[in-house]
């Protein structure tokens, strides 16, 4: 196990090593420059724009920005943003435990939903609930957030009064400091119930929006998966031995159509963390998404090229970790060649 | 079980948590639903408006703005004298204004001429040790070219400081006024310098303005509370939050839903539900900005006054106001919009007149079909909401005198880059306006920018015109300056350098029942003197 553990290990350094290029090298082939965007739309002073690439040491090769980078993170130093001047790991800390709160909950909307879905759809196969949830399914997968995400701002907030229509809590009521950075952490060690209510309420909007693509995307692998699982000779025999049928797809068949989605549920995660732009945008949610497109807007490279590499990073972790779950889960894959 | 005495002793204590719950709660608190997250709260570190509206209740400057107008009135310099010269100004500060207690902060000592001179000697001196603090760029105080004017800055006794220029300025009042030369406490800079931490001073703000910082969350939040012991026109209501909520359908919902007051950015074409929403006030007024169509008067044909008024025929600008402004634009005949004193009324625009202009073309000697580069605008701006739109438009009317325009852009750096160089034939360009002074505006056709890299689209220079604009520059006399601005106004419209598109129109909406809401010709949001119904 633990040899197996090494050699993946070793597998995602070339994975790292090719982020820190592309993403170092993707932002600089975007035109515009971040001296131009920061000295704002007067005539430049061709004098004053060389100043500042010297002292943002833009106006180094390169290669040697690209070592410089590198050391710096080999040394835990992910830059200083251009645009705030505050360290890029300072800044990705206070937002990314946003960013993760909401996936969380996108990501549990998705399975508790999803794989009921799928299990339904895959048993009734061919039925009208089969389609019916499929069709949504389909529907979920192709739906542009941000419109979703609007209607149910306007149905859901506007209309009906029920939700929030963005933000974390509300700020005339509460205000709560951040410790950890997890909002629902945040009001219980504050001791404020109130409080942490009005957060779970923010929540459900969009958690509701990032988790309509992977509920859609969970339910259709359960329901593909558990048609395989359930067409297999144990099954049948398991059915033949008089088993209830709740018995025979809950415990049974159920165990092993799981395993795709376990993979699936991974992937969507990595998604969900960096993919909640748009959701982010529409909710007012102080996440990473936002501050990566605003510092494309800004040309701000170090926190471009942190946040980029913090977010992948953690994805190929989260890969890495799914790896050795399935390698402790099934030792067929541990030992393969 | 509990007796009767326990039960009502419960019951008044229940009573009076719920009535102090109460007495909370009616504490008035103003929701700003602003459009995104400062880069710090130092405004000299900054160029937008999101960074000067975070930190504009915080601070103030020697001299302000009229709140909702573009007129100048004492801030913190109580009064002012100009020399003779006009090369010294010697400023009388106020006294007994008191610094923000934070809670990184209690200041010892009243606000003086040392903060003065911090303020602007981090800025204009390079060996000053706050000089590359944060990033250290003053692009403000460079683009208003105040290394240039500013000669020297003196402390004479703790409140007078005197100003040396190297030549007369009077716009530089007006400079004073803007957000660059917002007043920072030396002794709250010296702490936190001490500490090691100087960059909090741009992060953990400190200042003499209405309202003090409490916290900031990136992307979320910003709070601040009244200063009570404010000099100035006193905030009214307890808390002020900025609600950061960048997409602007998401601000109209807040708004609607009462989460927040006052909402910044509309999107036009939520303009007229908004203006039919009986809970809400939606008030207007034309932006401090001029877009306009810039003819290059070093090219032929455009060197003749004659084609350059043809051109200025041949547009229907009121059809451009119309298909591309929504109705958020008025027309434009000068180059500073109407809220701006000196503004010339008496000036009469060229009439939409095809056949007049292409009698005009024919008497300057120019033969139809005529070949033209049209730039347009490759982004969208307060001035300009799309270039593309108006170069099509201008297109179809040039088509009608047998001019055949090019519809051509560039990446707006670029854009801007070979402008300057003078590249062009014809381009559309545009102008928001700093501090209200009519000179900032006038500039852009002064023969200083006219040489290739200026900022004078129309590479016009005009000694009539540019010998105005020095007067008016070094004059003291608001008269003679009103007099020399009108004259130049007539001038341009005469020798039409440019054909003036449009000034936007800017809208604010905000709940009904906000009450002493100003708004403010630079599109600043202001929150003192600003209360809940």
């Amino acid at each position: 196990m633990f040899k197996f553990l090494l050699k993946r290990l070793a597998l995602t350094l070339p994975t790292f090593l090719a982020l820190m290029l592309l993403t170092f090298l993707a932002i600089r082939l975007v035109p515009g420059d971040p001296v131009e965007v920061r000295m704002g739309e007067r005539g430049i002073d061709p004098v004053r724009a060389e100043e500042m690439r010297h002292l943002l040491g833009l106006d180094q090769p390169i290669w040697k920005q690209f070592v410089d980078y590198v050391w710096g993170i080999l040394h835990g130093d992910f830059g200083t943003s251009l645009v705030t001047s505050e360290k890029v790991l300072t800044e990705f800390a206070a937002l990314f435990p946003a960013t993760i709160e909401l996936s969380f909950f996108a990501i549990l909307f998705a399975m508790v939903l999803g794989i009921p879905a799928g299990i339904l759809a895959a048993v009734k196969r061919g039925t009208v609930y089969d389609h019916a949830l499929m069709g949504a399914a389909l529907t979920g997968y192709s739906m542009p957030i941000f419109w979703w995400g609007l209607l149910l701002i306007m149905f859901m907030s506007e209309y009906l009064g029920l939700t929030p229509i963005s933000g974390r809590t509300d700020l005339i009521r509460f205000s709560v400091e951040p410790i950890t950075g997890f909002m629902l952490v945040d009001t219980l060690i504050a001791g404020d119930k109130g409080a942490f209510w009005d957060a779970l309420r923010h929540l459900i909007l969009p958690a509701i929006v990032l988790g309509t693509i992977p509920l859609a995307v969970i339910a259709r692998i359960t329901r593909s998966s558990m048609l395989e699982v359930l067409s297999e000779d144990y099954v049948r025999t398991a059915r033949a031995k008089g088993l209830s049928p709740f018995r025979v797809v809950g415990l049974h068949a159920l165990r092993n159509a799981l395993i795709p989605v376990v993979t699936v549920i991974g992937l969507q995660v990595g998604t969900a963390l960096a993919g909640a732009v748009l959701t982010e945008t529409i909710f007012s949610w102080p996440g990473v998404g936002k501050w990566l497109i605003e510092s494309i807007a800004r040309r701000d490279y170090p926190a471009l090229q942190g946040g980029i590499l913090l977010i992948s990073s953690i994805v190929v972790l989260m890969n890495l970790l799914i790896d050795v779950m399935y390698g402790a889960i099934n030792p067929r894959i541990r030992h393969g060649r | 079980m509990m007796s009767s005495s326990k039960f009502a002793g419960s019951a008044l204590a229940a009573l009076v948590a719920v009535l102090m719950a109460g007495t909370a709660a009616s504490s008035k608190t103003l929701v700003y639903c602003s459009e995104g997250s400062p880069e710090n709260f130092t405004p000299a570190l900054n160029t937008t408006g999101t960074s000067f509206d975070a930190a504009r209740p915080i601070y103030d400057e020697l001299i302000s703005f009229k709140r909702g107008t573009v007129d100048i009135e004492p801030g913190l310099a109580e009064s002012w004298t100009i020399t003779p010269d006009g090369k010294e100004i010697v400023f009388k500060l106020r006294k007994g204004v008191k610094f923000h207690t934070t809670a990184t902060f209690k200041p010892t000592r009243d606000f003086n001429a040392d903060d003065v001179l911090f303020s602007f000697e981090r800025q204009g001196k390079a060996d000053h040790p706050f000089s590359k603090v944060s990033g250290g760029v003053y692009t403000y105080y460079g683009d208003m070219d105040m290394p240039k004017l500013l000669k020297s800055i003196e402390k004479m006794d703790d409140y007078t400081v005197k100003m040396t220029l190297n030549e007369p300025n009077t716009p530089i009042l007006a400079n004073l006024a803007m957000d660059f030369a917002a007043i920072h406490s030396a002794e709250y800079a010296a702490q936190v310098m001490k500490a090691g931490k100087p960059e909090q001073l741009d992060q953990v703000p400190v200042g003499t303005g209405p309202f003090s910082f409490v916290s900031y969350q990136k992307d979320a939040v910003i709070r601040f509370k009244a200063n009570k012991e404010y000099w100035g026109e006193k905030a009214l209501v307890d808390d002020l939050v900025y609600a950061i909520t960048p997409d602007p359908t998401a601000r109209f919902a807040k708004l609607r839903a009462g989460e927040c007051h006052v909402m910044g950015y509309p999107r036009p074409a939520d303009l007229p539900e908004m203006q039919k929403d009986p809970l809400l006030n939606v008030i207007n007024q034309p932006g401090l900005n001029i877009a306009y169509w810039a003819f290059n008067t070093q090219k032929p044909p455009f060197d003749k006054k004659e084609v350059r008024q043809a051109f200025n025929m041949a547009i229907d600008k009121a059809a451009i106001v119309k298909d591309v402004y929504l109705g958020a634009g008025q027309p434009a005949k000068n180059l500073i919009p109407k809220t701006i004193w000196s503004y010339n009324d008496a000036v009469t625009d060229y009439p939409y007149d095809p056949t007049k202009a292409k009698e005009l073309l024919a008497k300057a000697g120019v033969t139809t079909p005529l070949e033209i580069d049209l730039w347009y605008m490759p982004v969208q701006r307060p001035y300009n909401p799309n270039g593309k739109r108006i170069g099509e438009i201008m297109q179809a009317d040039l088509e009608k005198i047998g001019v055949k325009a090019k519809l051509v852009t560039y990446e707006w750096g670029e854009y801007r880059k070979r402008l300057q160089q003078g590249e062009h034939l014809t381009a559309q360009f545009g102008w928001t306006g700093d501090n209200g002074d009519p000179d900032n505006f006038f500039f852009l056709l002064g023969c200083a920018g006219a040489r290739p890299g200026g900022g004078n689209a129309s590479k016009w220079c005009n000694k009539e015109y540019d010998d105005r604009l020095l007067k008016a520059r070094s004059s003291t006399s608001l008269e003679e300056r009103t007099k020399l601005y009108k004259e130049m106004q007539l001038i341009m419209k005469e020798e039409a350098p440019n054909f003036t598109i449009a000034h936007s129109t800017v809208y604010e909406p905000m709940r009904k029942e906000v009450s002493g809401y100003k708004q403010s010709p630079f599109n600043r949001h202001q929150f003192n003197g600003v209360d809940l119904k």
